[in-house]
């Protein structure tokens, strides 16, 4: 996955958490939080769901990294880079 | 035949735990002992007519809508649409204390004008305490055990304004006599009078449909009619569950919805001997009258027309429940008129039904002889009715059917000891029991009510499954 796919991704995710949510404007360099109502245990689920589609664990004290989809990105940049994307709901 | 999660009982916190458990991969298999599922908040058919049982109304639903509310969240993690749902608001309701009523709705300015109305000396301090609770964080647990009444009456005086707040809230979550735990307050005032009671289209049924449904589309499994007889433990660590029929199922983790004293009757006398004690006696529990109609109660002819959705009544100058020392308390009870939730076209082609919920004694109805049984469960329900007639006015000249369940039916198709509804006084909050891999779920974890018990098998499930240990930091 590339970076962008990376975004494309978890966006995807959040889609599936919170349907109701525009992610439409979503501003990368922003906290996910400030910009939609994503609670500790819908960012739980996105932690759970990378792991349940790509395998990928992440730490909990890794947590903090993935507040931003930019940070998604860097953070998941390696650990994705041989991995296809594919959607969350057709999985 | 082996599972990675078994869940004992197919009530709104077992299915919810099975979905949890089933989503992200898990083998999982929900038991039910009845032949329906919904554990207290259920249905049945009785004369030709299907009747609700538990569910008056679905707290958590107002204005706010969906999101950031605990029913957004249980919502929001099961992955079920807000708006499958169908929700019918209530049109008013009314808590009544003796000669004194407020009514409220799902507007919280309405609700708190017609308090300072009632209370005007007191009115200043109230909208004080009401804007606190609004915006209060129900993830910030304080400390446990606080006492509600207490926390109250140093706010607000010793006086029935505090009746008014605790009675609703009691009613709808305690185990506790004429008190509650001050964090289960303050859920429960944010969801009844903050974010407002609703009934889904249909009742209960409906509602536990898309649970069924979800848990079997996520590749989880149900089975009904399968009760659970022992659940196995090899050297402290549970292992699975034996079935009535002598089947063994063996498992990685067992989730108990069946309450603290029955989940260790279930893994032996050892362990029930041990850990259960006169603490654990089930004080709260109900006997409830369903009354059907020829005519919509608000059209009753009367004093009063019984045009609220639910009742929260004590017929007492102040509000001090304990539990029954008679079979009923004819006192402190709920009265539920579901067709009052929506408009009048939301239930065209229903016939009208009225319920009336008394405080029970638990263990009175569970001694009487076969033969009392029903000539006092008839007695009972005429109570009630009575009561309803002098509070409003009389539905018993217009009833065509009747049907009455007491805490020994409770018992019967929950296998909740003493037909416990919202399970014993003490609280088990972070699930874990003193058998490995046992875990609790439901009323006894700490959480009452539909939404409650929802969110009680996710947390659970996702600490003691799923393997979230805590909460991620922000």
């Amino acid at each position: 996955m590339t970076r962008d796919e990376i975004v494309i991704a978890i966006k995807d995710i959040i889609q599936q958490i919170a349907p109701d949510e525009d992610l439409s404007s979503l501003d990368k360099g922003v906290r996910l939080r400030d910009q939609i109502e994503l609670d500790s245990m819908d960012f739980l689920d996105i932690v759970m769901e990378l792991r349940k589609l790509y395998g990928v664990q992440v730490p909990e004290a890794d947590y903090k990294e993935l507040a931003t989809l930019e940070g998604c990105a860097n953070y998941l940049e390696s650990h994705l880079a041989d991995k296809e994307l594919h959607c969350a709901s057709n999985a | 035949m082996r599972y990675d999660t078994l869940v004992i009982g197919a009530g709104f916190s077992g299915l919810a735990a099975g979905i949890r458990a089933a989503m992200f991969g898990r083998r999982v298999l929900v038991l039910e002992r009845h032949y329906l599922w919904g554990g207290l908040n259920s249905f049945y058919k009785r004369g030709g007519r299907l009747f609700d049982t538990g569910l008056h109304a679905l707290t958590n639903c107002g204005q706010r809508g969906p999101k950031g509310t605990p029913l957004g969240r249980l919502l929001r993690q099961l992955r079920i649409p807000f708006d499958t749902l169908e929700l019918l608001p209530q049109r008013v309701s009314e808590i009544v204390l003796g000669e004194r009523r407020v009514r409220f709705s799902n507007d919280p300015v309405q609700w708190t004008s017609a308090i300072a109305e009632l209370f005007p000396n007191d009115a200043d301090r109230f909208t004080t305490l009401h804007a606190e609770l609004a915006a209060a964080d129900l993830d910030r647990v304080g400390a446990p055990d606080r006492s509600a009444r207490k926390l109250l009456t140093e706010r607000l005086g010793d006086g029935p304004l505090v009746d008014f707040l605790l009675m609703p809230t009691a009613y709808y979550s305690s185990a506790r006599e004429g008190d509650l735990d001050w964090d289960q307050f303050v859920m429960l005032y944010q969801a009844i009078f903050c974010e407002g009671m609703a009934q889904p289209r249909g009742g209960i049924r409906p509602l536990l449909k898309l649970f069924v449904d979800r848990l079997i589309e996520v590749g989880g499994e149900l089975r009904r009619k399968a009760p659970v007889v022992r659940i196995l433990v090899e050297r402290d660590r549970a292992c699975g569950v034996e079935l009535e029929d002598g089947q063994i199922i063996a498992a990685d983790h067992v989730l108990s919805s069946a309450g603290w004293p029955a989940t260790m009757a279930l893994a032996g006398p050892a362990w029930s001997v041990q850990h259960v004690d006169t603490r654990d006696r089930t004080r709260i529990t109900v006997l409830e009258t369903i009354s059907v109609l020829d005519t919509p109660c608000e059209r009753i002819a009367g004093p009063r027309p019984l045009d609220c959705s639910t009742v929260f009544f004590a017929d007492t100058e102040r509000f001090a429940f304990k539990t029954p020392e008679d079979l009923v308390d004819p006192h402190h009870g709920v009265i539920s008129i579901p067709q009052n939730f929506g408009t009048p076209s939301d239930w065209v082609g229903h016939e009208p039904i009225l319920r009336v919920t008394l405080f029970a004694h638990p263990d009175k109805w569970h001694q009487l002889p076969s033969a009392e049984y029903t000539q006092n469960k008839r007695a009972a329900s005429d109570a009630a009715l009575a009561l309803t007639a002098r509070l409003y006015s009389d539905p018993r000249p217009h009833e065509v059917f009747r049907d009455v369940f007491t805490p020994r039916t409770i018992t019967k198709y929950t296998g909740h000891t003493g037909g416990a509804i919202y399970g014993g006084p003490r609280k088990w909050r972070d699930g874990t029991t003193p058998i490995e891999n046992l875990v609790l779920i439901g009323a006894d974890q700490g959480m009452s009510g539909i939404v409650g018990a929802g969110l009680s098998g996710i947390a659970m499930a996702n600490r003691h499954v799923l393997g979230a240990r805590r909460e991620i930091p922000s």
